[in-house]
């Protein structure tokens, strides 16, 4: 599925969109680590939080439950939280 | 991987050990709130190259160069919204490469509420007899070993894992306004098992088999009126360093004064009483001399009333102590005289190894200054900078 990255975390997939597969969040953030290392811890803490300051919206929907179940399809957009002015 | 590879005018070379030579050059490593710098020096000390941003809009709490090699640099970093890393160059700056495990804390497996680590925010190259080993603290208060130059790193379950430990680090409430720390990782030059830390807050610890356990070293510290100086917790060491001429003697800069320590023995001597008591003995940074026991040098804040945190009556000064704390003498030739309301963190000063040793400080309103033959006479390096946090020199042959 078509996975939106945010600018800050663009130095590590060189592209705005890539392509992941999971049928969970938790599964699907696993897979973008193993395509780009490095980029899942910036996003999940050691304790598999989201971090405070990141959101993740599905279909538009914002979701903070890694275990969230995903289809075939489904877009996910990683988010800075538009935090600190 | 980060995507600066910044091309560095710093020049191939290896740090020197001991006294370098007059001829060498210095590279002066500064972090800062929005990014890294690095600041080359000729064998004068009077001009200075400027290398950088590195990681600009980074958080970078320091920057670090191995001794043991002279060309591999550690920097600790996170941004605003991005989970905390560390960068690792091995060519002095020219790129750098993220590390492939940062400090994280493990999962837990006891009752203990799970932590994660906010930032990483000192860096310390392990013993000369252990090539590629380093030290992290982090924020909250946790340490980590690594043993592949920083590009892994495993957490000390003796110190993060601990159900004593936890207590004395308090919660996010208890630590600084920017965290609880631990910082001023030391390891004794003559046994690389004999290592301290200090926590703010959770005082200072002493470990004799590599940090497998530990010993508090709290003895003699005060603590903020009306709380129990027996309580580890309220012990808030802001910086502690390790005499490299004399390793039994430590030097420290605390919440509530200036301490020094002669080992074997265990009970801190408040050495800040001999300051004036216009300018009290608060502070965050602790430096000592190279090759001089005796001489160590501190740079005071106001912390009277709401701790402003700036330079007592606007007027930045250092004093050093030339016979161990006994008395101090002002330093502030070529600071401001008047109106200046920044001041200096912890990892923010330090001196170099010259036969005429130099101070250099980093302020809070990102000015680098540098304090020719042992702060006697202070020049101004750099201004504008960020605010910043941490200043490291090294030798470059």
């Amino acid at each position: 599925m078509q996975v939106l990255i945010p600018g800050a975390l663009r130095s590590y997939t060189k592209a705005s969109h890539v392509e992941a597969v999971g049928e969970t969040l938790a599964a699907l953030l696993l897979d973008l680590e193993r395509r780009y290392p490095g980029l899942r811890f910036r996003i999940v803490d050691e304790q598999d939080r989201l971090r405070p300051n990141m959101r993740i919206f599905i279909n538009g929907l914002g979701i903070r439950d890694l275990g969230h179940a995903l289809r075939p399809g489904d877009f996910v957009a990683i988010v800075l939280a538009l935090s600190g002015g | 991987m980060h995507p600066s590879a910044t091309r560095s005018p710093v020049p191939k070379a290896a740090a020197a050990r001991g006294t370098p030579a007059a001829s060498s050059r210095l590279v002066l490593l500064v972090a800062t709130r929005k990014g890294a710098w690095l600041f080359c020096a000729d064998h004068t000390r009077r001009t200075w190259t400027t290398d950088g941003p590195h990681f600009l809009g980074h958080t970078i709490s320091h920057v670090h160069l191995d001794p043991r090699d002279g060309s591999t640099l550690l920097a600790a970093a996170r941004t605003g919204h991005l989970g905390p890393t560390v960068f690792r160059s091995t060519n002095l700056g020219r790129t750098w490469k993220e590390a492939r495990q940062p400090p994280a804390f493990a999962k837990p497996t006891s009752a203990l509420p799970p932590r994660s680590v906010e930032h990483t925010f000192w860096l310390t190259p392990g013993h000369a007899s252990e090539c590629d080993s380093w030290y992290a603290g982090t924020s909250p208060q946790g340490l980590f070993r690594s043993e592949d130059g920083g590009n892994t790193w495993a957490p000390l379950p003796a110190v993060n894992d601990s159900a004593e430990f936890r207590e004395w680090m308090g919660s996010a409430q208890d630590g600084t306004p920017d965290g609880p720390k631990l910082h001023s990782i030391l390891i004794d030059p003559r046994d690389p098992k004999h290592l301290y830390f200090a926590m703010s807050g959770g005082g200072v610890h002493e470990s004799h088999d590599a940090g497998r356990s530990w010993a508090t070293l709290i003895k003699g510290m005060e603590v903020v009126e009306g709380m129990d100086a027996a309580t580890v917790t309220f012990h808030d060491p802001h910086c502690v360093r390790l005499c490299p001429s004399n390793p039994d003697r430590l030097y420290q800069q605390n919440h509530c004064g200036i301490y020094r320590l002669d080992r074997p023995g265990d009970t801190w001597q408040r050495i800040g009483r001999k300051m004036p008591k216009r300018v009290g003995d608060i502070g965050f940074p602790m430096v000592v001399h190279p090759r001089d026991a005796d001489t160590a040098w501190v740079f005071p804040m106001d912390g009277t009333s709401v701790w402003p945190r700036t330079s007592p009556d606007g007027r930045p000064a250092a004093y050093v102590t030339r016979n161990a704390g006994k008395t101090w003498q002002r330093l502030d030739q070529g600071l401001p005289a008047s109106q200046a309301w920044w001041t200096v963190k912890r990892q923010a000063m330090t001196v170099d190894a010259r036969p005429a040793p130099a101070l250099y400080l980093g302020t809070t309103s990102g000015e680098l200054w540098i304090g020719y033959e042992e702060g006697a006479r202070w020049m101004n390096i750099a201004r504008h900078l960020p605010e910043i946090y941490a200043v490291e020199v090294a030798e470059l042959r």
